[in-house]
């Protein structure tokens, strides 16, 4: 008995953990692919009725213009984000002396939510308070500044805002990625007379390729799943100007009572991610394969 | 007026000491959205007089959302088989509840009350379902108003306009001295609420009714509605550059500290007026907003089938006072509404409410009672949020109209 519980403790410990996940987690996505093949308005029906609901998704200029303004946010998102990151950790690498303060400015961002950074965000870019009211009082009367109220502009307010947010964290992960890299071979290059670019671009960046892939998956998944930050900074507008999957389908969810559509909108949704994780979860499998 | 409460209270009271049944105790659990200071002290009163009539009344508020919130835990309660015994929900979505087959019939408590010639007919036809009574009413709110800065007014030479050409004038007028003409707040709602007065303004009530509430395709392309979009897209010119994301009070401010002329909103703009001391008439007008007919919007309680003979009596007791002439009196003079049963006494109540009071007895007769398509009384939630799609897209867009009626009967269509 004692050997027999010795031999399947782990998986006694981890069974309540699996059975949650595989209930709460799986369980529910299934149950959200199936909401989405039937006509469900107000509350969950369960009469199978083909892919009505994705093709009211793909009529629907309202999510269209979600799936754009995801890829516009995405995209701008993660690679300024990713750029600024490397560039800081660059910077920082220098060995200067107040490393640890400038660090800890940088990272601070990231101990913010969404919410906070949204609402201050909406208040320095608001045309009226913010950044365009204080130029136009020192006397520039003629400056504008007014992206957050228009709506051709108005998604990249939204860029601005998630990449103040998370640059800094990206910074930590570089720096942890620079640090990281052998002493030996950077002194060697140096001795060898290569300019410190060189080091950089043809050395230590290529060594870091895993810390790319982690926060590119980090990026990622922030700006699929990305919500609070739309709502406090623009409410999704002007008009649904700043609209992303996640709030089409808060909106159909919770304020339409249609749920069809939610369902439908969040199996896209999932669509999306696993389009970016398949890959990489395979890449991962692979190399512990060898 | 002392004794007439009084009378009216025990009247209640007797009425209730009818419905208590074996075992003697009504209780009621009660959803409901009325978080904010005003509306909070509104739901005590009913509060009070349940318990007064000897029921436990178990308060359920849920804040957030303008509702949202508030139907998203309905939802998760009547999922798991535990619905409560009422809870505040309005328009067509008693229908829809009903559709589920989760509504108590409250029929009894409306006949023996004669609900149906207290109401008037169009918003009686709201708490029926096939037939039967499911729902009672609580208030009445116009949506239909344009709010004005008296002073404003009267400096620049501007009546009140009565057509959507004199809104127009008055607006260049103002715009002209410096002045805002129109105080919004960019929100898909709001920009529905002006949409909608200005298709019954421009289109009459028949139009409004084969457009926003049946949907009928030839008028959602008609010149009428290209003629709506127009105007929508010239107030577009009258409303300030910062105007998006602005939450309706803040507009409401707007025209109060004389920074705009005109705010198009429903009645509870004149909450905001009232709270910072202003007087209708004095500070600032109160009119329809140009055209003919009303525009109302009902809150409303649908009663949950449930278990047990004190919930059910419970049930009849919350109807009952719900629609009893002290309630309906004391909730809608601090909500700023009007009440739903035409036979209270109105004296008590500001200019305002009045003027909505008369407006909805003559446009009963004349048939142009309408409900509002904004604010979740004519359509479906999904049919309902599809026009205000189109609507706020044109509105926050250099689109044009013909484009806009042409998205507007793809949307239509599409969300059916």
């Amino acid at each position: 008995m004692i050997r027999w519980l010795q031999d399947n403790m782990p998986k006694i410990v981890l069974a309540p953990s699996f059975i949650a996940v595989m209930v709460f987690v799986y369980g529910f996505i299934a149950w959200t692919a199936w909401v989405s093949l039937t006509r469900s308005r107000l509350m969950p029906r369960y009469e199978f009725d083909s892919l009505i609901q994705y093709e009211r998704l793909a009529d629907s200029p309202r999510f269209e213009t979600a799936m754009v303004n995801l890829a516009i946010f995405g995209t701008l998102f993660i690679v300024i984000a990713m750029a600024l990151g490397l560039l800081l950790a660059i910077l920082l690498d220098q060995k200067i002396r107040t490393e640890g303060a400038i660090r800890t400015i940088y990272l601070y961002p990231m101990a913010l939510s969404m919410i906070v950074t949204g609402t201050a965000w909406k208040w320095i870019l608001n045309p009226e308070l913010g950044i365009e009211a204080t130029v136009k009082g020192w006397g520039f009367a003629n400056f504008e500044f007014n992206w957050l109220v228009d709506p051709d502009m108005a998604i990249y307010t939204v860029v601005l805002a998630a990449v103040w947010q998370s640059s800094g964290f990206v910074m930590a992960l570089f720096l942890a990625g620079l640090r990281s890299v052998d002493e030996e071979i950077i002194k060697a290059a140096q001795v060898d007379g290569i300019p410190t670019w060189r080091v950089y671009s043809a050395i230590i960046i290529p060594s870091m390729a895993p810390i790319f892939l982690s926060a590119f998956i980090v990026l990622a998944h922030l700006a699929i799943k990305a919500f609070d930050l739309v709502i406090a900074l623009t409410g999704g507008g002007p008009g649904y100007a700043t609209d992303l999957p996640a709030t089409y389908m808060y909106a159909m969810a919770f304020s339409r009572g249609d749920i069809g559509q939610a369902a439908s909108s969040a199996m896209v949704m999932m669509l999306v991610v696993f389009t970016i994780v398949v890959p990489y979860l395979y890449s991962e499998l692979r190399t512990k394969n060898d | 007026m002392k004794s007439y409460v009084l009378s009216t209270a025990s009247a209640i009271a007797v009425c209730a000491a009818g419905a208590v049944s074996a075992d003697g105790h009504a209780e009621a659990e009660v959803l409901h959205y009325w978080t904010s200071g005003g509306e909070a002290k509104s739901v005590a009163v009913l509060q009070e007089e349940f318990a007064a009539n000897g029921g436990t009344w178990t308060d359920m508020p849920v804040a957030g959302g303008g509702g949202d919130a508030a139907g998203t835990a309905l939802r998760a309660r009547v999922l798991s088989g535990n619905a409560p015994t009422a809870a505040q929900i309005k328009g067509p979505a008693i229908q829809e509840w009903f559709a589920e087959g989760v509504l108590a019939d409250i029929s009894s408590v409306a006949e023996a009350n004669d609900w149906a010639n207290l109401l008037p007919a169009s918003i009686a036809a709201h708490m029926q379902c096939d037939g039967t009574w499911c729902a009672a009413p609580v208030n009445v709110h116009r949506v239909d108003w344009i709010w004005a800065n008296t002073e404003i007014l009267a400096a620049n030479g501007i009546e009140m306009p009565t057509t959507w050409d004199e809104f127009n004038a008055a607006a260049e007028t103002l715009q002209a001295s410096g002045i805002i003409p129109l105080a919004h707040g960019g929100q898909a709602w709001q920009d529905a609420t002006v949409f909608e007065t200005v298709v019954l303004g421009l289109g009459g009530a028949e139009f409004y009714q084969a457009a926003l509430v049946d949907l009928d395709p030839e008028a959602l392309t008609s010149d009428t509605m290209i003629a709506a979009f127009d105007q929508m897209r010239t107030m577009r010119g009258y409303v300030d550059p910062n105007f998006s994301g602005r939450d309706w009070n803040l507009a409401t401010a707007m025209v109060m500290n004389g920074e705009a002329a005109f705010q198009i909103m429903g009645d509870w703009a004149k909450g905001e007026f009232l709270a910072a001391g202003k007087v209708p008439g004095v500070d600032f007008t109160c009119a329809s907003t140009p055209g003919d007919g009303y525009l109302y919007n009902v809150d409303s309680f649908a009663m949950f089938s449930v278990e047990g003979d004190g919930k059910a009596a419970g049930q009849e007791l919350l109807a009952e006072l719900i629609m009893g002439p002290t309630f309906q009196e004391v909730f809608n003079m601090n909500k700023g509404s009007i009440p739903a049963r035409t036979d209270v006494d109105l004296s008590g109540f500001d200019e305002c409410a009045q003027i909505s009071a008369a407006d909805m007895a003559s446009t009963n007769e004349g048939g142009t009672l309408m409900p509002s398509y904004a604010h979740g009384m004519a359509l479906f939630g999904a049919q309902s949020g599809a026009i205000t799609d189109v609507v706020t897209a044109h509105f926050n867009s250099d689109m044009s109209s013909e484009e806009a009626v042409q998205m507007l009967s793809q949307a239509v269509a599409n969300s059916q």
